[in-house]
């Protein structure tokens, strides 16, 4: 039976891992390639990196970064931010990312996930989408619109149409945000990660809300989430993926102890 | 020499640092001729079996593995590497393989909707039978897949092959591991003679995969414990 992730997600500012809440008011919590080996070490199932700043200051991913991840941990982990071309997918895999994360660049250039997935395949390519409540709006039924650039720019796209599209044309997992959840820690958004899950043939992994062990086990179970990403849990509460994972087993959620 | 077959599969250097990491001196080789003093080799991949063998077969790494099986050096084969040792894969719209082992590569095609391919995360590895490159303490443990193809062995529960390979007077093999998903159960580790192939990811399988690449690398070749 395949088992439930924990992704442990840091955000990477000027080098240094923060939290954003809501994208504001980040604080630093530490250096992403020593942080990493702690996570690995306590029986994190998996990490992203995003690094915030790098397309705002129009530079790549940090790819010595990246390096000096790889060679301490022998788990899988996602590289994003700042991934402008096909040629900056190709160094960060090649520096031993496992996966690379698309966002704004896949709204704006939805070519560039078809053609990852063509050179790479498709399990590399990860489609990382911010999903914004819009209830009632007709224009997109799911619920929710796609925002990019970290959140401020609507991008006119159904969050469930924008999914399936993305799966079709080639991303092999679906990393999707809820950016009114996110940093408020009162829960993931259930109802749009099971939309989403239910619409794709790709895993999902569900990001932004987990303040309690109780809403990992909530989005695994009932929102159809393939893996569940924390942070705060993390970063400032210092719970340990095991000390997590234990009592997700304990409340029924398959997991690796 | 430790030798990492190199020929443009994806995502190798993870397998390379895993490698160092249990005291290995992994050198990258990218075709025969660089391979020739090789007297261990890992031969990962990711990618599409097309591809792959395309590459392989351009660089004589083909007739290289061979030539390594029979001169009983130690193979560990990961992921594709593993496909790849079969007959014939279905990707691709089919596309004929190594014949190393005999059997072929079929996709997921799962009943339940829900059910996703790729396999991708961490499952349950069974191992019903002690082999030199698994921990002693059975019955498994959890490792890190990611495939949309799986290898389904031609041979019977006593590694007796009911279809050889084309050219080979082949004894088939024996499944060390195997693994629940998409609605079957299929073989995640098999062997024969110094040949050991894991569909998981042991260098991304955490300290349960380094364990398995520390075996490796002080393994004589011999399937017996």
């Amino acid at each position: 039976m395949l088992l439930k992730r924990l992704i442990i997600c840091l955000d990477i500012r000027d080098g240094k891992v923060t939290k954003g809440v809501r994208f504001v008011d980040n604080r630093e919590v530490g250096d992403p390639a020593s942080l990493a080996r702690r996570y690995y070490e306590e029986g994190v199932d998996e990490l992203v990196f995003y690094d915030i700043t790098a397309s705002a200051e129009g530079r790549a991913i940090d790819i010595d970064m990246v390096r000096r991840v790889a060679e301490r941990i022998f788990i899988p982990f996602t590289v994003g931010g700042g991934l402008g071309s096909l040629s900056d997918m190709r160094s960060a895999l090649l520096a031993g990312a496992e996966k690379v994360s698309l966002n704004s660049l896949a709204v704006t250039n939805p070519a560039l996930l078809e053609e990852g997935a063509r050179e790479f395949g498709r399990q590399c390519v990860v489609l990382g989408l911010d999903a914004k409540r819009r209830p009632g709006d007709p224009r997109f039924p799911s619920g929710c619109e796609v925002v990019i650039r970290g959140g401020r720019t609507p991008a006119g796209l159904d969050v469930v149409e924008w999914a399936k599209r993305a799966a079709d044309l080639g991303a092999g997992e679906i990393c999707l945000n809820s950016i009114d959840a996110d940093g408020v820690r009162d829960g993931y958004d259930l109802d749009i990660t099971r939309r989403v899950a239910r619409a794709v043939p790709v895993p999902v992994v569900a990001s932004g809300g987990a303040g309690k062990i109780i809403h990992l086990r909530d989005v695994l179970l009932r929102g159809g989430a393939d893996a569940a990403l924390i942070a705060s849990l993390a970063h400032i509460d210092g719970r340990t993926s095991r000390d997590i994972k234990q009592e997700l087993s304990g409340l029924g959620v398959a997991v690796r102890l | 020499m430790l030798a990492i077959l190199d020929y443009g599969a994806g995502n190798i250097e993870s397998v390379r640092l895993a490698l160092r990491h249990v005291g290995g001196r992994p050198e990258f080789v990218r075709d025969a001729a660089a391979a020739a003093g090789a007297t261990r080799v890992v031969f990962p991949g990711v990618g599409t079996a097309r591809q792959c063998m395309d590459s392989l077969r351009s660089r004589g790494l083909d007739r290289f593995l061979a030539d390594s099986l029979s001169r009983g050096i130690p193979v560990l084969a990961v992921c594709i590497g593993m496909q790849l040792l079969f007959d014939f894969s279905e990707e691709d719209g089919g596309v004929a393989a190594l014949g190393l082992l005999p059997g072929r590569v079929r996709r997921f095609r799962p009943s339940d909707p829900g059910c996703k391919i790729p396999h991708m995360g961490w499952n349950r590895v069974d191992t019903g039978r002690r082999h030199p490159l698994l921990p002693p303490a059975l019955p498994g443990g959890d490792f890190y897949f990611v495939h949309s193809y799986y290898a389904e062995p031609a041979w019977n529960a006593a590694g007796v092959s009911h279809r050889p390979a084309a050219g080979a007077d082949s004894p088939g093999g024996l499944v060390y591991g195997a693994t629940a998903y998409a609605g079957l159960t299929f073989a995640s580790a098999v062997g024969t003679g110094s040949l050991f192939a894991t569909q998981f990811h042991p260098e991304k399988s955490a300290a349960a995969g380094l364990d398995i690449l520390a075996r490796f690398l002080v393994w004589d070749g011999s399937p017996c414990c």
